[in-house]
């Protein structure tokens, strides 16, 4: 709670800084901001509180995964330097919607009542609409933000409207009662619940980016600056995963067998689609949106299980993906606008140029095909773990073939670095993403190594 | 402790040779692997010859899951560290006259798959296990690719694949038999040998494990990626591949494979013999048409790689036996054999059988150990290869005598394909090509005289090793045969 409100202030005071001529004390203004709402999140751990009639509580689920999300902003930032360079004048602008947007997936965390949810889901999503369209100029990040906006607030709509036929199965808003409500009666003869259910299923699946919700996904990310598709493809999502798995446990775990078929279905698909797309892109950048759609696909194996195995399993690899995922887009960032192409051919060479970018991203990229020595192995290893004490071999097995598949497109990424003539000058990086990159590196081989550290954290 | 510090000791090497730019890499490289060298043998010296698991760390790794980061070195363990910590100076060494693009590179991901290797042959948890064996397998992906011969991306990119493909299955296979564990669940080695599995479940999870051996190894009709990558790496890659990693795919065999699912073994033990048979004709009649010499001794290597597998599954005393003293003997063989192809390509240019001819003629000292490794390929009593080829056909035999019967063609074989090598390569008369060829130098004899020592040590001595794991095989058969 302590973290929603600074989180709201610092937003605000943010944009008076942004009066200031010079706007290069913007950046570590909001890095000082993140690192003090991330310390009065942690205050929460241990501390479980409820607020506001317990329409919104905090415990160690909630802290966990608030910071996943202030942590993955914090090592966005500093990718975001050529916009200081180039004097943005919208820069506090942005940065107050990206606090404002952490503001909403704090929320999304967590909520005891469906309104928080909504309200929560709305927050982050308007500022996320603005923010796909930041590259005013540009036609595709118009492209982004209009087709973002208007998908998004269908979806939005939609998940209103089963809220609201949920209301009126379970005569409340709140997770506890409808679980109680939803358990006493006898679901299949309660249309209203089971359409309800569907509907709030189906926008929360928009929102992650999961098939068949999914179509979106690559344009946005694609014509969004590739800074703040990071933000989209980690934050939104962590918060998104985060929400769904809330929502189906504290809510809905009673009639798990009205709706775990349809979840199997959409995870089954998700994987497929993400990963099969994945393979047919020439643009890194909407390689990546592909590749989050499957991401979305393993993180909601998580939802075949709500014990703690789970739980852990959703954190951990929500942090070793966010992590990866952000090395990944930052060095992009870089690549992309010393070479002036997202394709996987602009990374040609990048070993003999810029040895250290071609490291991380290899680090990344390993991570995120599930290679051992990161965390991106132990992640999957964990949730795929989880699914299989249910006895869910099938879907691990669909699963562990598409990780196998994941392992074709994330390698030509590493291909093109080391195994291919260089073609371009040596690309220049501050010292603060070059820092922020070897962290990433540290913690995401640090997971991989003792991942006993991160595994039992909630 | 020990084997901590034999696990780390080339990782942390590898972080020093990073830092170092040019030449000095190849020599620190060197000094490392044979700091390492040192350590095997401080590990032989202290071992006591019995069954039992010794410099044993046990320490909590992923606590909440009951995964213990548990290693330790037995008999068997221990011939194959030695056996690592042996070859990797001597691969090292071998390249001295190459003058490798980013050597620091280069040397630092040698030294980081030792790491890997050795942590494979001394892990006693599952997930330890899989842990380095994806930890060797990425370090040898990069030297392939980026210093190997041509065609190199689509060739290294297919191993890869290959191999990770079949791992996943292992690691399936490992997480389903870690929920088989009674109470908190646990993945170490003696855990899953006292599990009770019914027939049924024990028949898939075999061949769950087995793909992921079979491709490591490989065994027929898993060994396609085997020539080409083979033939494109570069030649201290192709050392590492065939002299230590394809023994990976024999130990993981040996030690998570026949004692977990003794029932699913004995099932499908005989499928297994028939293709590691098929693969052992297979290998030696496709060697015999190699134009390519390093080509043909990829394929000789499947044949010989199919001896020991069907040695493996006899599941008796000296088929396994036999087994641990080939691999000793095929590593030290193959390597030999590799560093004399690329000596040979590096003073003419070309590995074409047809264009040699003569080279004896120079060089005394190359064609003594050409000669001496090649007679230990082709099981010649009195060298290395004898003793192992011998104890396994015993054991094939016993098992099933018209297998033995068919399995021993591969010493018939064997001679076909390498005296023919030999006599095209080595004898006739020299041309143009071969005129100028010179005998060994300094470096080179430094890493052949080693391996011809080896090759009668193993084969007038075989007890020195034999000894080593005979307690621990012995052990083994009787949790096989539990």
């Amino acid at each position: 709670m302590t973290s929603i409100i600074l989180l709201s202030i610092f937003g605000i005071l943010n944009l008076f800084v942004g009066f200031m001529k010079s706007k290069k004390v913007l950046m570590p203004v909001v890095l000082l901001f993140l690192a003090v709402a991330l310390g009065a999140t942690m205050f929460d751990w241990n501390q479980p509180q409820s607020y506001f009639s317990n329409m919104l509580s905090t415990d160690n689920f909630s802290v966990g995964f608030t910071a996943v999300m202030v942590l993955s902003t914090l090592f966005i930032l500093p990718f975001s330097r050529s916009y200081v360079v180039a004097e943005n004048s919208n820069l506090a602008e942005y940065y107050s919607l990206l606090l404002f947007a952490l503001v909403g997936g704090i929320m999304m965390v967590s909520y005891e009542n469906l309104l928080i949810l909504f309200v929560g889901i709305e927050i982050m999503s308007i500022s996320m609409y603005i923010i796909a369209g930041s590259d005013k100029r540009n036609i595709l990040s118009n492209e982004a933000s209009m087709k973002y906006f208007l998908m998004g607030s269908f979806f939005t709509g939609i998940i209103l409207f089963g809220i609201a036929l949920l209301y009126g199965a379970t005569g409340a808003f709140y997770l506890t009662d409808i679980a109680a409500a939803a358990t006493r009666m006898d679901p299949a003869t309660s249309p209203l619940l089971l359409m309800g259910l569907l509907l709030v299923l189906i926008g929360v699946t928009f929102k992650i980016g999961a098939a068949p919700f999914h179509f979106w996904t690559p344009d946005v990310y694609e014509g969004t600056p590739t800074v703040f598709t990071s933000y989209m493809s980690t934050v939104v999502k962590t918060a998104g995963i985060a929400a769904f798995y809330k929502l189906m446990s504290a809510a809905f775990g009673g009639v798990y067998d009205q709706w775990f078929p349809t979840v199997v279905a959409i995870t089954v698909l998700t994987l497929l689609i993400g990963n099969i797309g994945a393979v047919a892109q020439t643009s890194m950048k909407r390689m990546l949106a592909y590749s989050s759609i499957s991401h979305a696909g393993y993180l909601m194996i998580a939802l075949t299980s709500f014990n703690d195995r789970s739980e852990n399993a959703l954190l951990f690899y929500s942090l070793a993906y966010a992590i990866a995922t952000i090395a990944a887009f930052g060095i992009l960032k870089y690549v992309g606008d010393a070479r002036g192409s997202d394709d996987y051919t602009a990374f040609n060479g990048l070993g003999k140029t810029n040895p250290l970018l071609a490291f991380v991203m290899t680090v990344a990229m390993l991570s995120l095909a599930g290679i051992p020595l990161t965390g991106g192995f132990f992640g999957k290893l964990f949730l795929f773990s989880a699914a299989l004490e249910q006895g869910m071999i099938w879907l691990i097995i669909v699963a562990v073939l598409m990780s196998a598949v994941g392992i074709y497109y994330y390698f030509r990424v590493i291909i093109a670095m080391y195994m291919r003539d260089a073609e371009g000058e040596r690309i220049a990086v501050d010292p603060l993403a070059t820092f922020t990159l070897i962290s990433l590196v540290v913690l995401t081989v640090l997971m991989g190594v003792v991942p006993g550290l991160f595994s039992n954290l909630l | 402790m020990l084997t901590a510090l034999i696990i780390l000791w080339p990782a942390l090497a590898a972080l020093l040779v990073l830092l170092v730019k040019g030449d000095g890499a190849r020599k620190i490289a060197f000094g490392a692997a044979l700091v390492e060298l040192v350590l095997g043998v401080w590990a032989w010296i202290n071992f006591v010859p019995n069954a039992s698991t010794q410099f044993l760390l046990n320490e909590p790794w992923i606590a909440n899951a009951g995964i213990m980061f548990k290693v330790g070195i037995d008999g068997i363990s221990l011939l194959m560290v030695l056996l690592t910590v042996f070859l990797v100076p001597l691969i090292i060494l071998s390249t001295a006259k190459h003058r490798y693009e980013k050597p620091s590179s280069f040397y630092a991901l040698i030294l980081f798959m030792q790491t890997g290797l050795l942590g494979v042959f001394t892990a006693l948890d599952a997930f330890v296990f899989y842990f380095f064996w994806e930890v060797a397998l990425i370090p040898i992906y990069f030297i392939a690719g980026m210093w190997g011969g041509e065609n190199r991306v689509r060739v290294t990119f297919k191993f890869f694949i290959y191999t990770v493909f079949g791992s996943l299955f292992m690691l399936a296979a490992f997480v389903y038999l870690y929920f088989q564990t009674p109470g908190t669940h646990s993945s170490e080695e003696v855990a899953f040998y006292q599990l009770v599995l019914d027939a049924g479940t024990q028949s898939w999870l075999f061949w769950f494990l087995f793909i992921a051996f079979a491709i490591k190894m490989p065994v027929f009709p898993f060994h396609t990626w085997q020539p080409d990558t083979y033939t494109t790496a570069p030649a201290a890659g192709t050392m590492l591949l065939s002299g230590i990693m394809l023994k990976m795919g024999i130990y993981g065999a040996l030690r998570w494979l026949l004692p977990v699912v003794p029932l699913g073994v004995s099932q499908w033990a005989n499928v297994v013999l028939v293709l590691a048979i098929i693969g052992i004709i297979y290998g030696a009649i496709i060697a015999i048409r190699q134009q390519d010499m390093k080509r043909l001794v990829a394929f000789s290597s499947i044949s010989h790689v199919g001896l020991i597998a069907a040695g493996l599954f006899t599941l008796n005393h000296h088929g396994l036996q036999g087994a641990m003293i080939q691999m000793l003997s095929h590593g030290v063989n193959v390597v030999g054999m590799f560093f004399i192809i690329d000596i040979i390509q590096s003073r003419t240019g070309t590995r074409e059988i047809a264009a040699m001819g003569g080279i004896t003629q120079n060089t005394p000292f190359l064609s003594v150990t050409f000669l001496v490794l090649l007679l230990g390929t082709v099981a010649l009593p009195l060298t290395n290869g004898f003793v192992g080829e011998f104890l396994l056909l015993m054991g094939v035999y016993q098992y099933n005598a018209w297998m033995g019967a068919v399995a021993g063609l591969t010493i018939i074989l064997g001679a076909v394909y390498m005296l023919r090598m030999f006599q095209r390569v080595m004898f006739g008369e020299k041309n143009e090509i071969t005129q100028g060829f010179t005998d060994l130098t300094f470096n080179e004899k430094a890493v052949l005289v080693p391996l011809v020592v080896m090759v009668f040590w193993i084969g007038l001595h075989p007890n020195t090793f034999l000894t080593i794991s005979e307690p621990a095989v012995l052990k083994l058969l009787d949790v096989i045969k539990r």
